[in-house]
């Protein structure tokens, strides 16, 4: 058994596990039978230290053995020779797909294990867990992907299962609203992201990133396209990477997010969602540094992302929203690093945040708990109780706190411009095709006009 | 002309029209629905059996043996090509599922007779390749639908003139195509009287209000029947495709994205259920349209693909839905109906059958959608991204009308909500298709992709004619292979 068969067999489970994972608790949801919560939870964290086990097992390779690049090839899913068109499954293994699986099974695990205990006989429970295989997959699948294609297929398994868990407590209407404006804002995301691919499909007729991004393993890669070309592509993963990361004019989802249930809310919204942004930004690095242009919007969005995150956390009420935009904060720094051209600096703080802000969100619910029992062990109160006497403030800090307090009136400001503009449109294309089919008619065509909002009934209203 | 083992096309035409006479005399409605359920099984098996049959045979077309009509009046009236072998199965699994999920409630307003004659009408259409005959059947399927329309006392306007519109253009277009029409020397008054009267039937905005109508009067499970085999996509491929130049296809193209994204705008604000689905089914099957109009070997590809991904998974959508609706009465989407709970099943297969449609990963439709998007921008590099943003809207309405549906609240049932067996197997085996098909998508590309390459071939067969020495087929480079020249 030679290097590369070993290497080759550790990749493959490193991604099987996640799949079989998600097929032991899918299957029989799907077929309709319940799993007991023991056997799904077992099932969790044989499937992560698998995966984790075989990663590490990889890291280790490759240090004893100097290798930088370790590709694992599992031949063309898709494939139409005589048009060139392939559809390449390959996983990478190289300084920074290694670290982001290795700490997306770390921290999927803990939260994997906080949950099991967390949401136990929660009647979303299977449904948790089964989202949380769906997350782990994407996870893992977009920390590894050596194509744009495969990145692509675990970023969108990221973004469902985030927005369904953001709705995860769906029999109340905010959590669900809240899941839409998530998934709404992730389709946005996941378009630019689309369209960036087919440009650069276009530009270099691959898709692999050893030929996207030049034959030197990461980051010392050249890319293969030109600046002006370069920097189209750039920005529309830009706009993708702020879409993911939730930053600015994003932001409006994140604290949003935190409608779901804690463990979901660490792991995939302070911890790794929230940074798959910035690594699809250090994944394509060498596209950065193509262009001038390109880094000085990459600059520019991190640093107002991170004063916007820093600002707007100061005044939050509840600590997982502060929590949030304090992840925003630490995630625009990232992006500052990345377009600065200080790739591993980017990732060792990436990993660092993830794993505080891991450990900060799952103490969270008990926080206040705690500080009680350590009142009652100290035997007086410790903070708090003192009135802050009135200070007068300017206008500029009046403003300042008020456009912190509304979070920049993002969400408002999307809505006012982009969202209700186009709904206005179609409801008046709507109004239009109403007004025609009537004339048609020669009388009211639209029977649904009269339907009341629900009512249990057992028959149809025709 | 190779011959198929047996008569499949003729049994699967035939075999519904037949048994539709003693179903309408049944007057026990439960026994009527055993024999329609049998004789769709029938049905699909035959269909299946036509499709391993015509694969075995390694040809572009094939028809019967012992082909009574070609023997009674001397003409192929029946062919199987490689464009029309998987929809029939498709057809007949569209009504398999249909007839197998309506519920003993509804049984006395679905006409299970009628089914079975739009079935035949149907399955006769998509083997038939010659134009006259198309139009007749056309025009013969629009009665199941208008019958019923004039039974629930609804009014037929808006669907009969658009139909009628559409059928009249056909028939004019027909008679202006002269018998030695080609690409090369299009008819081009008849080539627009003919692409309009398909493009009516296929729901193209503006003309697409016959669609909604339909769907607001007649019973669901009509209107998903009569809509979703994509009959006027069909015409656009038999009548259109052969003689129309690529600049026309590009231009119809054109007007195809631009109605896909109209069309998941206007999903984006219906307040009903089935309004929605009807928005969402038009925005998919004009994506279908953009495809194989843009005359690509990739996109074409990408557009075969997608027709059967789409019919199967809009098919399982919508008959979610009418489950759904069955036991709820139709849904309103302004308000929250919090039935998760009560039918976690069916709000699965919403969901996954939902996602299917919009080309997620992992699903039946993902590289179809990516095949087609590829060829789309491979025509109009700006014009096609307008399918990523048709694609993006479609992916919002679908999570929200689940969100709608399922979700929200906390619904009192005063019926029990679980599935029936019948229902269950429709919709989970609807459920495998899409799993099957995502993981496994390259038996079906390639097969897609020799349909479209063999579509290709033919068609610039026509337009640059061979030597009459030369007799070997052979193909030849099709328009805007730059990036993807064929080999």
């Amino acid at each position: 058994m030679n290097l590369e068969s070993v290497s080759h067999f550790l990749g493959l489970v490193v991604v099987a596990s996640p799949v079989a994972l998600l097929t032991v608790l899918g299957l029989p949801m799907l077929l309709g039978f319940v799993l007991k919560e023991s056997i799904q939870t077992t099932c969790t964290k044989v499937a992560v230290l698998f995966g984790l086990f075989a990663a590490i097992s990889i890291l280790a390779l490759m240090l004893t053995t100097g290798l930088r690049y370790v590709p694992i090839e599992l031949g063309n899913w898709v494939s139409i020779e005589a048009e060139h068109f392939h559809f390449h499954l390959k996983f990478v293994f190289d300084r920074l797909s290694v670290p982001f699986t290795i700490l997306s099974f770390v921290l999927c695990g803990t939260v994997g294990a906080f949950a099991s205990v967390y949401l136990h006989r929660e009647r979303g429970f299977s449904r948790f867990f089964l989202l949380y295989a769906f997350f782990l997959l994407g996870m893992i699948v977009s920390s590894l992907a050596g194509t744009i294609e495969t990145l692509f297929f675990g970023w969108e398994l990221v973004g469902l299962s985030s927005a369904l868990l953001v709705a995860y407590f769906h029999d109340r209407p905010g959590p669900v609203r809240n899941g839409h404006r998530v998934w709404t804002v992730y389709r946005v995301a996941d378009a630019a992201f689309l369209v960036a691919a087919l440009a650069m499909h276009h530009l270099t007729g691959e898709g692999d990133f050893a030929v996207l991004m030049g034959s030197g393993p990461w980051p010392e890669g050249t890319t293969a396209i030109g600046p002006g070309a370069a920097l189209a592509v750039g920005l529309l993963l830009l706009v993708a990477a702020a879409g993911k990361s939730g930053m600015v004019p994003f932001s409006g989802w994140l604290p949003r997010a935190m409608e779901g249930p804690t463990p979901s809310s660490a792991i995939f919204y302070g911890a790794l969602s929230v940074h798959l942004g910035t690594f699809l930004l250090l994944r394509v690095s060498p596209l950065l540094d193509e262009s001038l242009f390109l880094k000085i919007a990459v600059i520019a969005l991190g640093a107002v992302s991170a004063v916007f995150g820093a600002t707007v956390s100061r005044v939050q009420s509840d600590v997982k929203n502060a929590l949030a935009f304090a992840s925003l904060t630490q995630v625009g720094i990232i992006t500052v690093e990345i377009g600065l051209g200080l790739h591993y600096v980017a990732l060792v703080h990436m990993i660092g945040h993830a794993c505080l802000r891991t450990l900060q969100l799952l103490r969270a619910p008990s926080a206040l708990k705690d500080l009680q029992l350590l009142e009652d062990a100290v035997g007086t109160h410790l903070t708090g109780d003192e009135a802050q006497p009135t200070r007068s403030a300017s206008p500029l800090r009046l403003w300042l706190y008020r456009f912190a307090l509304e979070r920049g009136s993002l969400d408002a400001l999307l809505d006012e411009w982009i969202v209700r503009p186009f709904l206005l449109v179609f409801r008046v294309f709507d109004r239009w095709e109403r007004r025609w089919t009537d004339w048609l008619t020669g009388s009211s065509s639209r029977e649904s006009d009269r339907l009341a909002p629900y009512s249990d009934r057992l028959e149809d209203v025709t | 002309m190779l011959e198929m083992h047996l008569p499949w096309l003729e049994l699967t035409v035939l075999l519904p029209l037949l048994a539709a006479i003693p179903v309408a005399k049944m007057r026990d409605r439960e026994r009527a629905k055993v024999v329609s359920i049998a004789v769709c099984v029938a049905v699909l098996i035959a269909a299946c059996c036509e499709w391993f049959d015509f694969t075995a045979l390694r040809t572009f077309e094939a028809h019967d043996h012992w082909d009574v009509i070609q023997f009674l009046f001397r003409r192929d009236v029946f062919i199987v090509d490689k464009l029309s072998a998987p929809l029939l199965p498709l057809a007949a699994l569209i009504y398999l599922a249909a007839v197998l999920t309506t519920l003993r409630t509804k049984i006395n307003r679905f006409s299970l007779s009628w089914t079975l004659v739009a079935e035949g009408i149907l399955l006769a259409t998509i083997a038939c390749r010659e134009p006259w005959i198309i139009i007749l059947l056309l025009a013969l399927s629009v009665l199941p639908p208008w019958l019923e329309l004039r039974k629930r006392q609804q009014s037929t306007r808006v669907f009969l003139l658009h139909m009628g519109l559409s059928l009249g253009l056909l028939v004019v277009g027909q008679i202006l195509v002269s018998s030695d029409a080609s690409i090369s020397d299009p008819p081009i008054l008849a080539g627009c009287c003919l692409t309009a009267g398909a493009l009516i039937r296929s729901g193209i905005c503006p003309l697409h209000c016959w669609m909604t109508d339909l769907f607001e009067k007649a019973t669901f499970g009509t209107a998903l029947l009569f809509v979703m085999p994509m009959t006027g996509t069909y015409a656009v491929m038999r009548v259109v495709f052969p003689i129309a130049p690529t600049w026309a296809l590009q231009s119809i193209a054109v007007l195809s994205l631009a109605t896909a994204v109209y069309a998941a705008g206007m999903a984006m604000v219906q307040h009903e259920s089935r309004r929605f689905f009807c928005y969402l089914f038009l925005s998919h099957s004009s994506l279908v349209l953009v495809g194989l109009e843009v005359a690509t070997p990739i996109g074409l590809t990408g557009a075969l693909c997608v027709w059967l991904s789409v019919g199967i998974s809009l098919l399982g959508f919508g008959i979610v839905l009418r489950s759904v609706e069955a036991r709820t009465g139709r849904l309103s989407l302004d308000t929250f109906h919090g039935l998760y709970e009560h039918t976690p099943f069916l709000a699965g297969v919403f969901l996954l059958t939902g996602l299917a449609s919009i080309g997620f990963p992992g699903t039946i439709g993902f590289v179809g959608t990516e095949l087609l998007v590829e060829g789309a921008v491979d025509i109009y590099p700006h014009v096609g991204l307008a399918v990523v943003l048709a694609a993006m809207l479609n992916g919002i309405a679908v999570v929200k009308s689940y969100f709608r549906v399922f979700t929200g609240t906390h619904h009192q049932a005063s019926v029990s909500m679980v599935c029936r067996p019948t229902e269950r197997i429709a919709i989970l085996s609807i459920a495998i298709l899409i799993l099957l098909g995502g993981l496994i998508p390259q038996p079906g590309v390639a097969s897609r992709y020799r349909a479209a390459t063999e579509i290709m071939n033919r068609r610039a067969e026509s337009l640059v004619p061979p030597p009459p020495e030369e007799t070997e087929q052979r193909p030849i480079k099709t328009a805007n292979t730059n990036h993807h020249p064929m080999e």
